[in-house]
């Protein structure tokens, strides 16, 4: 039996859509075109792919939440299916609520499965397609057909039509219009009109921002002075280059696809040293790839920005699939022991800021930063709150300028020995700027240095840089209670989720706090620990494994006796049902 | 403009004496002030390796970084300032072996730089193993029976991966290493100079005397063409590559700065960083 969580918010003021098909057969533009007229109209959404890795064929599947409230969590069930083919229904049939509907093309003469009671419309979605002149408006059939089901006004829906293909000029506009008419109108003869039961409240009518978190961290880069971006294609971080290589021309800047991991973080390390923001983005692959060069960062108190949206893992793992295991990778790799620091956004307004946020942070202390995210925060396309211009403020630290040239042949003390650590930065063309870099260790020039009471006192130059470290929100906390029974502690994407589930739990009776956990590293023990002493137990949820956020919390604030893992590592997100029930048997 | 004594430090190099590299320390000041360089506009990026101490002892801003990832760091100090004159070099270990992926796609990208590599046949710094460049049957510490791998041509295979500017030499010649050390800083794009260094410790075959007695300098070689493509091709599988001079010059190919939409003239690290509201709200309504 599924748990279902109508409860706690009315079927009215919200439902889930669902699309699938074969890979490449329209799923995505099905469900671009779909979201985007629901944007029109206010609504917001929460968007979740499955898709696999390969191009072409594939079962593939494009989930939305629709709602007239912020949501952060992808549902666990589903009103409406819309079927390309069989299999889509085989495999996602089990998710619609009972009375849920099945939209599917009449041309594979569409079956429910034994035991799904759903509602089914078999519309001529192929056919109508191919009399229009070609197959590939399937998608524009289907979406409209959806649409009618809600109820919702065909010429909001128009609208989001001409924007798609007003360059492609009035014709295919109109037929794609067309199409979108005759699934309309096909349905709604079929269903004899609009189902009442599946009429959304008007949403506020105001379009909200749509994207996905690689888009809104790209963004964030843009507006954080970033100019040169250096990187390697890998799922789920592309977007991330995809879209700087469309923005940073205008601005001057550029992307560089460079031969490998390698390469891309260390002409990043080269620009930064230079004097120009840059960054670097990958998934875990390339993160283990560039590991040398975070070494490197790290001792040549580089300012670096390296975003990881993490999948799963190990090695090529489940390069598709949601995933949260490079914690420990993080934190660890690299040899040696260097400063760093390890954020994690957790919602895609975070994203942006977050972004912000660790380029300041890059050069304020001086090393480098990790912007940590996982694939369903960084592919699942959700509506976004206005992002606030005044909050982006570019803070170089303490990078000088004009320096008075010195004596013959006295170097600049690019590592020279100050209060708290970060000294002074200049960039090569500064006259009175000269000094050299080296991994090697060094004394206060930047020469080479083996003595060693100059090595330790550089290391602890180093190493406690960040021991007055300030993060904005370094843990994010809903704590309502004085006591809790069970504080829930998560990162990343999972926050909609555990809120969604916290509602059940405390509607039976069960008093719950939520930390989410954005300084990964370092751990923000004592913020945390104020939370973690009020709770009789703490329910750690994460998408790996071992617990590696559990055993951070172990390690550095020391309630082990109190803390429980809740882990998941099959490639899907956490359902707010499973996070229900699981915390429910913990207490 | 700066004399060549002005690119000279007072840091003494740990190289053994005899050491080829000296040599191309002293070629890189005296061309440095050749091309009218001051020490602060010159940026020296190097790997990890006996050469790659290089960016230490000279008077110019050095990055000395880790092994084999001395390029792209230079590409990417390149783009950030194009104001600046970008060095790299490094061993042939660092630039050949495992450095090769990135030197490959250095010359293809063609940014405008110089990479010096000083290519003495073998691992310096570790003491004496086998480098891509040993010759088959080269005895070392890694291959006591003589390498059975083949020698590699990086000039060749630069070449074929559209080297604008290819040119080599030798420690002896600081006159002619100079000069294509100068013409390759004043050539548009990335040019790369095979330095024959020999290592005095560690390599008892590829010494200064078997160099001189194998090397071809181009210049005597009659009717040579360095924009002949072709010509240039043949002539390092004719020699094994065994030649000195400017093997191959393209002059008609932009850089890749200058190939870059949108990118100015002006270097990056002088731009503004911050977005005006008007932009950032334009960058906004795209995802509405
Ligand atoms: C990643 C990594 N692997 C291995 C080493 C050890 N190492 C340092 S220099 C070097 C090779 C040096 O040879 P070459 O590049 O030809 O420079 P040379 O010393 O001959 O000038 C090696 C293997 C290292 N520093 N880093
Ligand atoms: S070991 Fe060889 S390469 Fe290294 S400094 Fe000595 S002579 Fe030069
Ligand atoms: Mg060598």
């Amino acid at each position: 039996m599924r748990v279902t969580l109508k409860e706690w918010a009315s079927l009215i003021s919200q439902l889930s859509w669902k699309i699938g098909g074969q890979q490449g057969e329209g799923v995505e533009s099905t469900d671009r075109i779909f979201s985007t007229a629901l944007n029109r109209l206010g609504y917001y959404l929460y968007g979740y792919r499955h898709f696999s890795s390969r191009i072409k064929g594939g079962h593939t599947n494009n989930k939305i939440r629709i709602s007239t409230k912020p949501i952060r969590a992808i549902s666990d069930d589903l009103d409406i299916l819309v079927a390309f083919d069989q299999e889509t229904i085989d495999l996602n049939a089990h998710e619609l609520r009972q009375g849920g509907v099945i939209v599917a093309d009449a041309k594979f003469n569409p079956v429910v499965p034994e035991g799904v009671e759903a509602r089914l419309f078999a519309v001529p979605i192929t056919a109508i397609a191919e009399e229009l002149g070609t197959s590939l408006m399937k998608n524009m059939v289907a979406s409209g057909a959806s649409w009618a089901l809600l109820g919702l006004p065909l010429e909001v829906f128009n609208k989001a039509v001409e924007e798609e293909f007003g360059r492609k000029g009035p014709a295919v506009v109109e037929k794609n219009v067309e199409a979108v008419r005759r699934g309309a109108d096909f349905v709604l003869e079929q269903a004899g009109g609009p189902l009442g039961d599946f009429q959304l409240e008007p949403a506020d009518g105001e379009q909200k921002l749509f994207m996905i978190g690689n888009d809104a961290m790209a963004l964030g880069a843009l507006a954080a002075g970033c100019r040169i971006m250096a990187a390697y294609p890998i799922t789920p971080a592309s977007e991330i280059m995809e879209y700087l290589i469309k923005q940073l021309p205008k601005f001057g800047g550029t992307v560089v696809q460079t031969e490998d991991e390698i390469a891309a973080v260390t002409m990043s390390i080269g620009s930064n040293y230079a004097g120009v923001r840059s960054m670097t983005a990958s998934a875990g692959p390339g993160l283990s790839l560039m590991m040398e060069a975070i070494g490197l960062a790290g001792m040549t108190e580089t300012p670096l920005v390296i975003v990881n949206t993490q999948r799963g893992g190990p090695s090529t793992g489940l390069p598709t699939k949601q995933e949260q295991s490079d914690v420990n990778a993080m934190i660890y790799g690299t040899h040696g022991e260097i400063p760093k620091i390890v954020i994690a956004p957790s919602s895609i307004e975070e994203c942006f800021y977050d972004m912000v946020e660790a380029f300041n942070l890059a050069e304020r202390y001086q090393c480098p930063v990790i912007v940590l995210t996982d694939l369903q925060l960084s592919l699942g396309k959700q509506s976004c709150e206005p992002l606030d211009y005044e909050r982006i403020v570019i803070d170089r630290g303490n990078l000088v300028t004009n320096v008075p040239p010195s004596e013959d042949n006295v170097l600049f003390k690019r590592y020279e020995f100050v209060e708290g650590g970060v000294s002074p930065r200049v960039l090569p063309g500064e006259k009175g700027g000269l000094h050299h870099v080296t991994g090697v260790e060094h004394d206060e020039t930047g020469r080479p240095s083996e003595s060693a009471i100059n090595r330790k006192k550089m290391m602890d130059k180093r190493l406690h840089k960040l021991d007055n470290l300030q993060v904005t929100n370094a843990i994010r906390v809903d704590a309502p209670h004085e006591d809790a029974d069970l504080l829930i502690v998560g990162m990343g994407s999972t926050g909609g989720t555990i809120d969604q589930a916290r509602v059940q739990l405390e509607q039976d009776g069960i008093k719950t706090n939520h930390v989410t956990v954005r300084q990964i590293y370092p751990f923000p023990t004592a913020q945390f620990k104020a939370y973690a002493d009020r709770a009789k137990q703490i329910v750690v949820l994460e998408n790996n494994a071992t617990g590696q956020l559990a055993n951070q919390i172990k390690l550095n604030v020391g309630v082990g006796d109190k803390v429980r893992n809740l882990t998941k590592y099959d490639g899907t997100p956490f359902l707010p049902s499973e996070v229900y029930k699981q915390s429910k048997e913990l207490v | 403009m700066a004399t060549f004594k002005e690119f000279r430090n007072n840091v003494k190099p740990n190289w053994c004496p005899g050491c080829g590299d000296f040599s191309v320390q002293a070629a890189i000041q005296r061309a440095a002030a050749n091309a009218g360089l001051e020490p602060e506009k010159l940026a020296v990026i190097s790997g990890i390796g006996c050469s790659g101490r290089i960016s230490g002892y000279i008077n110019a801003y050095g990055f000395h970084s880790i092994h084999g990832r001395a390029l792209p760091i230079a590409q990417g100090v390149k783009l950030a300032n194009r104001d600046l004159t970008v060095i790299a070099s490094g061993g042939d270990g660092d630039g050949f072996a495992i450095g090769m992926g990135h030197t490959v796609h250095a010359i293809r990208r063609n940014i405008n730089m110089t990479y010096i590599v000083m290519d003495n046949q073998i691992y310096g710094l570790t003491k004496g193993q086998t480098s891509p460049r040993s010759a088959v049957g080269f005895k070392t510490k890694s291959t006591p029976e003589g390498s059975i791998e083949s020698t590699l041509s990086p000039l060749e295979i630069a070449l074929a991966a559209g080297a604008t500017f290819v040119a080599q030499s030798f420690s002896s010649d600081l006159k002619q290493l100079t000069s294509l050390i100068e013409q390759g800083i004043n050539h548009e794009g990335f040019s790369l100079i095979n330095v024959f260094s020999p290592c005095v410790t560690f390599n008892k075959i590829n010494t200064y005397d078997w160099f001189k007695e194998n090397i071809v300098n181009l210049e005597t070689v009659e009717g040579y063409d360095a924009s002949n493509r072709v010509m240039a091709m043949t002539k390092l599988m004719e020699t094994n590559g065994m030649i000195t001079g400017l093997i191959y010059q393209n002059k008609e190919k932009r850089s890749y700065e200058n190939l870059i939409t949108g990118f100015r003239p002006e270097p990056l690290t002088n731009q503004n960083l911050q977005l005006s509201v008007e932009d950032f709200d334009k960058l906004l309504k795209e995802f509405k």
